[in-house]
């Protein structure tokens, strides 16, 4: 990573990040004094220092009880992830670089929230242990492929309502919220590829959410209702202003949001 | 209905004239006028008519946002329609099916907004797609992938400036079904480029642009002029 496009994304982000770090000059300085390749390797660190020069202990708890619920999340994925590719003989070759794209993203969201939860002033919360297996339910989640996308799907699917459903708990804190957002549509991205896949194997879903379909995966009904809602704001979407948009499309265009305590239902029993 | 005009048009979310007088000041000066003047009688002006030479006015603060957003599905919207209606030879069944959703889904969106920003809502906006060739496979996924990326993008890069929350999350509703139409349509492209490194940093966090950069890159494909100086920065 440019560490310059670093900084003008900082400054796009939050125009007034230097009056916070006393200078701009200053800021540079704190990324100056590392070599190249330290910066690789400490990025996420060096990103949260600034960040704690600039809000020091202001965060409120609020949003840090949001950062470490998105953490858990994360802990959840990127452990699923890493273990399924590890996992000898569960990926074909030829979906293995989608698959790894996916488990180094959820990697870097883990470290990326530790490192905004510590600057900030928190502490985050710690890894707690899974059950991918969630008691026997899906027992060879890491040796049958459909297995494993089934629950790829809903941990997906699960983590865009979940960030979501907390992003007007962010809105005391601009940077935090846009950081948020730019995690919440990489989840939608992961989830659109995992039910292609699906899709392409013969499931009946598509990149979007239809109605409160699950695709043939009945167990993980919760992950989905609610989505099938085709009023927003009150408006009916279905047919709006005489186009011919379907009970269907309406669903699919718009993603529901899911509060926190629908998500921790639905984690609970991968968590042993 | 849930009027956008009656909350975000008023005085609240008129945060553009900081300068000019402080809020409070503004909400004495309104208090002055009385209880006749409503909320939505004070909005700062976004009329379908507020065009002149610097271009179609988006307005100021949510409903500038919002109609910054409204702009961006018109252009997707009106560019599904074409692809839908002039399909490319050799479009699969599958490609033909993906590019009708999307369509719907970008017409849902437009008009959704339409409805939903009411008076405050702006003209319907003309494209210039001459740079699209609609018969060449290649020049439409690229520019669907153009188009839901940036989406993506300007959601992610507005959502800070909207100030209340049930806008925020219609937005968060809108911007994760764009982002699954770029995993799809990059997919298409290239299997497995569905978040690749040229969209999602090392961060594993997808793009925000704020409008400037959005509307600079997407202007080419405009033939209404935008003015869009007086949305929140």
């Amino acid at each position: 990573m440019n560490i310059l496009n670093l900084f003008n994304e900082i400054e796009k982000a939050d125009p007034e990040i230097y009056e916070r770090v006393n200078d701009r000059r200053d800021a540079f300085k704190h990324f100056g004094s590392f070599s190249s390749k330290v910066i690789l390797a400490s990025l996420p660190f060096a990103f949260g220092s600034v960040f704690k020069k600039a809000y020091g202990q202001t965060t409120p708890s609020s949003v840090l009880d949001v950062l470490n619920y998105a953490l858990t999340l994360e802990y959840l994925e990127a452990e699923f992830y890493t273990t399924a590719v590890a996992s000898q003989g569960l990926i074909p070759g030829s979906d293995n670089a989608g698959i790894v794209t996916i488990r180094d993203h959820e990697n870097a969201h883990v470290v990326f929230l530790k490192t905004a939860i510590e600057s900030a002033g928190g502490t985050p919360v710690s890894k707690p242990e899974f059950d991918f297996t969630a008691g026997g339910m899906y027992g060879n989640v890491f040796s049958n492929y459909d297995s494993f996308l089934a629950v790829a799907q809903a941990f997906e699917d699960t983590g865009v309502r979940a960030y979501k459903g907390q992003a007007a708990n962010l809105m005391s804190n601009k940077d935090v919220l846009t950081a948020a957002l730019n995690i919440h549509s990489v989840e939608a991205r992961h989830a659109a590829h995992i039910r292609r896949i699906r899709g392409a194997g013969g499931a009946a879903v598509k990149p979007w959410i239809t109605g409160k379909e699950t695709g043939g995966i009945p167990s993980v009904q919760t992950v989905y209702n609610g989505e099938e809602i085709t009023t927003q704001a009150t408006i009916e979407i279905t047919g709006i202003n005489g186009f011919s948009i379907s009970g269907n499309a309406a669903s699919e265009s718009f993603d529901e949001p899911l509060e926190k305590e629908d998500v921790l239902a639905i984690i609970k029993p991968f968590i042993k | 209905m849930e009027m956008i005009t009656s909350q975000a048009a008023g005085p609240l979310t008129d945060r553009n004239h900081r300068g000019q007088f402080s809020r409070r000041k503004f909400l004495s000066y309104a208090g002055i006028l009385g209880a006749t003047v409503t909320v939505g009688g004070l909005a700062t002006g976004c009329d379908k008519d507020d065009t002149d030479n610097n271009g179609v006015d988006l307005g100021t603060g949510d409903v500038g946002i919002l109609n910054y957003a409204y702009a961006l599905e018109q252009l997707e919207a009106a560019f599904y329609k074409q692809v839908t209606d002039m399909p490319y030879s050799g479009m699969t069944s599958a490609e033909a099916s993906f590019f009708a959703d999307i369509r719907d889904h970008e017409i849902a969106h437009r008009e959704f907004f339409k409805s939903a920003l009411g008076n405050n809502a702006i003209q319907a906006l003309e494209m210039n797609f001459s740079s699209v060739n609609f018969s060449s496979r290649d020049s439409v996924l690229a520019t669907a992938k153009a188009f839901e990326d940036l989406g993506v993008s300007a959601y992610n890069g507005a959502g800070r400036f909207l100030v209340n929350p049930t806008y925020l999350l219609l937005a968060g509703k809108i911007v994760s079904v764009e982002a699954r139409h770029a995993a799809a349509i990059r997919d298409i492209i290239s299997y497995n480029s569905f978040a690749d490194e040229t969209v999602v940093d090392n961060n594993g966090l997808d793009r925000s642009l704020m409008p400037a950069e959005v509307l600079s890159i997407a202007g080419t494909y405009y033939k209404t002029k935008i003015n869009a100086s007086n949305l929140p920065k």
